[in-house]
């Protein structure tokens, strides 16, 4: 949090001294009314009331100059604290690994930096400087008063003890609460994130009212702990406010009494009392600014907590100069966090340069695990990948994910134009580049789209067809020429008609690169050089499909189409 | 949409920066109806409130006064040595209006924390419900990241105006009133001297409120677009990284970011303008009064405790100001908010429900496309026009290449939109005018893309049909094949499938998006490319299942695998939305059509 700070501490002092001078200026008020009493009222000096006035009138111009330039001289720290903790948070995020990401809700992280940024923003804009102004004009005032008539000053001294006592404790119990609602709010927002994401498996199965009673179970969660928080905060700040109004009333007593003793001005009694009355409003407002700065210090916690885990992939140092695409799995483990066993186990797999190798493997058997590793999106948790030689973690990522390019069994789109989806990070593509890989992957339909590729395809690519967004995210993959292509059952969405075309165009870019081929079908298969088949996380066999069909029953079982089912027996009825 | 107020109606509004003023009263209006129509319920409870706080600010007030009574009328007689007693009646009915303050101010902030926090769960719990009431049609263009950041954000917003500024306000109107009063019942002169610069006030405070509604819209409106780009980029980190799409994100949503940041800066500009005015105003008053008032004194004409007094209650007067202000800016801000929220909730959904619903007791399944067209677009027409009757109980397989519409025809069976002409029909009924828990009922779908919940995988499969037993998720699970894969995970049925289900294979998320369809047991069941993921010893058991499951219901499936296309009774083609063959798989076959070729193809990528 210091870090964020320091840029502006030359800001920063300005705005505490302009803070300074202008307590200086609204206790120097009040206090002018009382000259104003004392002497030419007192005195009767006419003459003497005019300058009075016209000092108050600076006075009071003046404080009100000094708090615009306060107010004004915040808006840069502030906001610029606030928009660089944010874009921190984001760039951290977007570091953090997916094992990293499948753990973490979204709305739990947008929380972060929104609700609880805005906190931190309220607080430092508003909060810390109210409360230790609110700190210093108390003391100054007691100080004043101390100076005023000492016995009296030294009573609302002894005020603040209960002050800070119950403070103290309610600052524990307070932050439990704040944390927890913030949590929730977290968890609400998750809610409310897949309500909106899954509103299609929601209307397909008409269960609105399903989803809204786990909303609101939730909400009313929200609910409990707010008013729980209501209910400490309401007792919290009738004490504090109590507490001067019995102390303005025992110095109105005693005051009185001094008075009476000879010890004591009247004039100096209304300018003392008068002064009390400004340390109510004080005070008072502790209460609201201590929970704001609890709140601040929870969301604070909260950001922090993400920031400060590490991402365990990290960058290599070796830039990749001309990879040849020579892949290797040797002795590859990889285990999901807290999982009892691993997905894959002493897996070993060669990919030689320019060869294709197809994975295949029953469904859950770790396929996708497997294609995650090569471009480091998993790190495995024993063995290691090479590339070239070079184990793939020494290899920095930005060049590593340059060789590797995947497309996913989900597509992943994203609501921007289709030319942005297709291009993502390699922005520097040609309009021909972009057309060759078009073509490639039989996406020639975004030509008929409205705006053609600067047509938006709607959120997740919703606004294509399934077959559409599977090609689109075909297309993104070779468009970079990658040396290591990994296609994880791309071709599932597809007829069979466009499913030909789309192989066609494969082999050829597969010519050249490295590559590795998720498959259910045979048809897929047969992209590949070889097969590998994936069996209690580890390759039990390679060779060719016909090889593999011969000679491994397992194999034959999860590939011969029409083992059992042949079209005559499919007509049942 | 020619009628500037009509082109405003419901979420229209929320990209503009500036309206016009015609407009922005009506905006105004709309989110005050949705605040009026919140505080309602709670009349009651605000009249009590009210006079609590009436009662609160009283004694609060009285507390200075007292203060002023204490010095000019007790101590003179105890200057004077007639007793103390004046002083320590003062003193008491200033401990007693203490107690009474503190006590009143707790019932009241517990009330008002209460009324506030019902009126929240209220809002979320309509916009929550309204939004899934709206249309695909509507989701489609509104986004998910707005969708939360109205939830979110925008609530918050409004949160923190029934937090903080409820509270401030009603103490702080009350003693602005209250303090008038008293001045100029202290003394007339110098009381309406006090209240000369009222209307300077009022004009300035109309300055802040117009500018303030244009800044805090913009506020709205940018955090919104930061959500969603935060948002989106979170759900498809996959491809993020995988493609290294960082630096450009990082761009953009430092962009997103700086925008929000300046319209934030606008506003606190603005108020580091308005709160100081206010001060300016409020101090030069006091000077004012000091003279004048010092005048006053110095020719007797009022008393040194009525100036004393006078320069106290001066400062009672302009220290709220500076919270009403204050609330003023929550005001705003929250209005903001509430116009966007208001707006969402003037949505009708494109799909309505009907008024009267016609009842359709246990629906057999028979469906029929009576001279449908539809489009997305209307440029775009993805179903020209559509002619077709489904049997009840028939099992149908829809093939076709890639973006034919056959999505789209199912999405019409499930009523997600509605044709542009034409009607489709379920037993003879006008989707349309069946209700919603009806048509669900007898109607659902396995879409293309299966959404899991976070939640055990038996949440997952129970959302089919949510008053299942365990024994009855269980059977769906084994009649589709699941049962195996399930019990093996570390909690079998109640592991936790993650995130979108990402702790499951996609394969995996099939078979149990599968499962849920099966429990839910409607009369017409629609497969979209519902075994597409799966490997080949896995399919071949749905599909055994299907054959006793699809046995006495109408089925719709949609694959490209062939294989599924064999269990049905009818085979329909389609081609750039039209269907072009229609008959028995064998028929089809054997005969010399697209559906021969494509199942010729078929065979032979099999080999
Ligand atoms: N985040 C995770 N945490 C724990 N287990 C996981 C996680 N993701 C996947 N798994 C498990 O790991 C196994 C392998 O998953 P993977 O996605 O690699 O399968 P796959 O071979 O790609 O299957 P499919 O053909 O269905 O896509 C599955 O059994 C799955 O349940
Ligand atoms: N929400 C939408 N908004 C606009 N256009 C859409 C939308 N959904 C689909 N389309 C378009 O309508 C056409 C038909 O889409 P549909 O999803 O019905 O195809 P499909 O036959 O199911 O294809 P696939 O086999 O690839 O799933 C496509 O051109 C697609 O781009
Ligand atoms: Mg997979
Ligand atoms: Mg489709």
């Amino acid at each position: 949090m210091k870090g964020y700070l320091r840029p502006y501490i030359g800001k920063l002092v300005f705005i505490w001294l302009v803070a300074l001078l202008g307590i200086g200026a609204s206790i120097a008020l009040p206090l002018i009314g009382k000259e104003v009493i004392d002497g030419p009222v007192a005195h009767g000096d006419q003459g003497a009331l005019l300058p009075l006035g016209l000092l108050a009138l600076g006075v009071g111009v003046l404080e009100a100059l000094l708090t615009f330039l306060r107010r004004w001289a915040q808006v840069g720290p502030v906001l610029g604290l606030e928009t660089r903790i944010r874009d921190d948070l984001y760039r951290h995020l977007q570091r953090l690994p997916m094992a990293f990401h499948n753990e973490w809700q979204s709305g739990q992280l947008l929380s972060r930096a929104t609700t609880d940024l805005s906190a931190i923003r309220r607080f430092l804009g508003f909060g810390m400087l109210f409360l230790v102004m609110n700190i210093l004009q108390l003391t100054t005032v007691t100080i004043v008063l101390l100076n005023m008539y000492w016995p009296l000053g030294l009573l609302v001294a002894g005020s603040a003890v209960p002050i800070v006592v119950v403070s103290l404790r309610f600052e524990k119990r307070y932050i439990l609460i704040s944390r927890r609602v913030q949590d929730e709010q977290g968890d609400l927002a998750t809610l409310v994130e897949e309500s909106a994401i899954g509103i299609r498996t929601i209307k397909a199965f008409g269960r609105r009212h399903h989803v809204f009673d786990s909303f609101d179970d939730s909400a009313l969660k929200v609910y409990g702990t707010s008013m729980e928080k209501v209910r400490h905060s309401a007792r919290f700040f009738t004490f504090l406010e109590v507490i001067p109004n019995f102390t303005l009333a025992l110095v109105l007593l005693l005051g009185a009494l001094a008075v009476g003793g000879g010890d004591l001005s009247l004039g100096t009694l209304v300018a003392f009392t008068t002064l009390m009355l400004q340390l109510v409003w004080p005070i008072a407002s502790l209460g609201y600014i201590l929970a704001m700065s609890q709140e601040a210090m929870t969301a604070a916690d909260r950001v922090m907590e993400v920031m400060d885990t590490v991402p365990e992939i990290q960058d290599g140092a070796d830039t990749a100069r001309e990879p040849r695409g020579h892949l290797r799995f040797e002795g590859v483990e990889y285990r999901f966090p807290g999982a009892e066993s691993p997905v894959l186990d002493d897996l070993w797999l060669e990919v030689r340069p320019g060869e294709t190798v197809a994975v295949v493997g029953a469904t859950g058997s770790g396929k996708t695990t497997l294609t995650s590793l090569v471009p480091r999106l998993l790190d495995p948790t024993g063995g290691r990948v090479t590339i070239d030689g070079h184990d793939v973690r020494e290899l920095e990522l930005g060049s590593l994910r340059q060789i590797v390019a995947t497309a996913f069994e989900e597509p992943t789109l994203f609501s921007m134009s289709v030319r942005e989806n297709l291009t993502l990070g390699h922005l520097d593509s040609s309009e021909e580049e972009l057309d060759a890989a078009i073509r490639t992957a039989q996406a020639q339909f975004v030509y008929d789209l409205p705006w053609g590729l600067d047509t938006r395809i709607g959120e997740q690519g919703m606004s294509l067809s399934g077959g559409q967004r599977q090609r689109l995210a075909l297309a993104r993959a070779v468009l970079s020429k990658p040396r290591i292509l990994v296609l994880d059952d791309t071709l599932s969405a597809l007829d069979v008609e466009t499913e030909a075309l789309v192989e066609e165009a494969l082999r050829r870019v597969l010519r050249d690169a490295t590559g590795i081929v998720v498959a259910h079908r045979a048809s897929t298969v047969l992209l590949a050089d070889k097969v590998a088949l994936l069996r209690g996380g580890t390759i039990t066999h390679v060779g060719t499909h016909h090889e593999l069909l011969e000679a491994v029953p397992e194999y034959r079982e999860l590939l011969a189409q029409d083992a059992d089912l042949d079209p005559s027996e499919g007509a049942l009825r | 949409m020619t009628t500037p107020t009509k082109a405003w109606r419901g979420v229209a509004s929320e990209e503009q920066d500036e309206l016009d003023e015609k407009v922005s009263v009506l905006l105004r209006e709309r989110s005050r109806k949705l605040l009026g129509d919140l505080l309602k319920p709670h009349k009651k409870q605000i009249a009590v409130l009210t006079a609590i706080i009436i009662v609160s600010n009283m004694a609060g007030l009285a507390i200075p006064y007292l203060v002023k009574v204490g010095i000019d009328e007790g101590i003179p007689p105890m200057l004077k040595g007639t007793g103390t007693g004046t002083l320590l009646t003062v003193v008491g009915v200033i401990l007693a209006a203490a107690a009474t303050q503190a006590l009143t101010r707790q019932a009241f902030l517990k009330l008002s924390g209460r009324i506030g926090q019902d009126i929240l769960l209220e809002l979320r719990r309509r916009v929550f419900d309204h939004f899934q009431r709206l249309s695909l049609s509507f989701h489609e263009k509104y986004t998910s990241g707005r969708v939360i950041s109205r939830l979110t954000s925008d609530i918050e917003a409004i949160a923190e105006l029934l937090q903080s500024g409820f509270d401030g306000l009603v103490t702080a109107v009350l003693t602005m009133f209250g303090t008038a009063a008293l001045l100029i019942v202290l003394d007339l002169h110098l009381g309406l001297l006090a209240l000369i610069p009222l209307p300077l006030l009022l004009l300035f405070t109309r300055w802040f409120r117009r500018q303030s509604a244009i800044v805090y819209r913009r506020t709205r409106e940018t955090v919104a677009l930061v959500i969603v780009h935060f948002v989106e980029s979170m759900t498809g980190i996959r491809a993020v990284q995988a493609f290294r799409r960082e630096h450009r994100n990082q761009e953009i949503f430092k962009q997103l970011n700086a925008d929000y940041r300046d319209a934030n800066a606008r506003s606190m500009q603005l108020l580091a303008i308005f709160m100081p005015g206010i001060k300016l105003i409020g101090n030069v008053t006091v000077a004012g009064v000091l003279v004048y008032g010092g005048w006053l004194a110095l020719h007797q004409e009022v008393t040194v405790g009525v100036l004393a007094a006078f320069l106290l209650y001066l400062r009672q007067f302009y220290e709220p100001m500076q919270e009403i202000s204050q609330f003023y800016n929550t005001l705003q801000s929250a209005g903001a908010a509430l116009e966007k929220l208001s707006g969402v909730l003037e949505e009708r959904p494109a799909v309505p429900e009907p008024r009267k619903p016609t009842p359709l007791e246990s629906a057999r399944g028979k469906v029929r496309f009576e001279d449908v067209r539809f489009a997305y677009t209307e440029e775009m027409p993805i179903l020209p026009k559509l002619d077709l009757t489904i049997p009840a109980g028939q099992s149908v397989a829809l093939v076709g290449a890639t973006g034919a519409g056959k999505t789209t025809l199912a999405k019409l069976i499930s009523r997600f939109y509605d044709p542009a002409e034409g009607r489709v029909l379920l037993d003879g009924v006008d989707l349309t005018v069946l209700d919603e828990p009806t048509l669900r009922r007898a109607v659902v779908m396995v879409t293309q893309e299966n959404f899991l919940f976070s939640g055990t995988v038996a949440d997952n499969i129970r959302f089919g049909r949510p008053d299942a037993t365990d024994r009855e998720v269980r059977e769906a699970a084994k009649a589709i094949g699941a049962h195996e894969f399930i019990s093996a995970l570390p909690d079998g049925y109640d592991t936790e499938v993650g995130k979108r289900g990402g702790r499951m294979s996609a394969g995996q998320r099939q078979l149990v998006a599968f499962a849920r369809a099966f429990l839910a047991d409607p009369a017409v069941l629609i497969l979209d490319e519902a075994t597409s993921s799966l490997d080949v010893p896995s399919e071949r058991l749905v599909q055994r299942a299907l054959r006793t499951i699809l046995a006495d219901r109408t089925a719709l499936i949609i694959a490209h695998r062939l294989s599924t296309v064999e269990i049905a009774d009818r085979v329909l083609v389609m081609e750039r939305g039209e269907i072009v063959e229609d008959g028995h798989p064998d028929e089809l076959i054997a005969a010399s059509g697209r559906f021969a070729s494509l199942h010729r193809a078929w065979i032979e990528s099999l080999s």
